[in-house]
């Protein structure tokens, strides 16, 4: 498969990316510094050996429908850009197929002059992120495979609803 | 023009896309169909895969060309429509 990716990643500031190889967690951090900036957040979000009564979840492996999840991305993006106007660099990277248990499936990374515009925003991202993204997980555990357990139904990025840190799940 | 005909140039090949749940219910990811609407395009592919299939469709969100549409909206040939099962990535 072919890395589904926008943006020149030296110099724009927005990375909105499909791989299918490990996250590079510290060539994101990397990116995203700047000198205006005091706050680089980075979220990892890793695939997890249990997953409600699923108990000795081995692998997860994530399907998407590739052609649109880079333009959701990117409303996300802007969607916390409108928000959050002092961030600076956003990236949210996202892995398909094959995830080992302890590896990151998804990374979202801000940076900003202080810390807690990155927070926020960042938390925005993945939750939205969760809600909006056309893409699947299935789970292989101990006594079966299927898809992911807290499935919802897709949203749209503009009515998806912000959530500060102290409404977000 | 014959009725038959004049469907036929109405209608256009529309192309479906299956993903995850409902990808597996079907057997394939991506097919065909001559439809004058969503709701045909649905309709033809409950009749051609089946009953698990049937059974995913009302949670299933429905978009068109990358937007999310109602069942009656018409549809063109080249056009794109996609059942989507609940979402469940980012970790």
């Amino acid at each position: 498969m072919a890395p589904e990716t926008t943006g020149d990643t030296a110099e724009s500031i927005t990375r909105c990316e499909l791989v299918d190889h490990a996250i590079d967690l510290g060539e994101l951090y990397s990116w995203a510094i700047r000198p205006e900036c005091g706050a680089v957040v980075v979220f990892s979000g890793i695939t997890r050996d249990h997953s409600g009564d699923r108990a000795d979840v081995s692998v997860l492996e994530y399907e998407a429908y590739t052609e649109l999840v880079i333009e959701r991305f990117e409303q996300i993006v802007e969607q916390a850009r409108a928000s959050w106007p002092e961030i600076v660099r956003v990236g949210i990277v996202h892995r398909l197929g094959e995830v080992a248990v302890g590896e990151s499936s998804v990374v979202v990374v801000v940076s900003s002059p202080h810390r807690g515009d990155a927070f926020d925003a960042g938390r925005n991202c993945i939750d939205v992120l969760k809600d909006t993204a056309p893409i699947w997980k299935r789970e292989v555990w101990a006594e079966g495979e299927s898809w992911g357990l807290d499935a919802r139904s897709i949203e749209e990025v503009d009515t998806a609803p912000l959530r500060p840190a102290e409404t977000a799940r | 023009m014959q009725l038959a005909q004049r469907r036929s140039t109405l209608d256009a090949m529309v192309t479906l896309r299956l993903f995850a749940g409902i990808r597996e219910a079907a057997g394939t990811g991506r097919a065909s169909f001559e439809a004058a609407t969503v709701d045909e395009v649905i309709a033809q592919a409950t009749a051609q895969f089946g009953d698990v299939f049937a059974e995913m469709v009302p949670i299933c969100r429905v978009w068109l060309n990358g937007e999310p549409v109602d069942v009656t909206t018409a549809v063109k040939a080249g056009d794109e429509v996609a059942l989507l099962p609940p979402v469940s990535g980012g970790g």
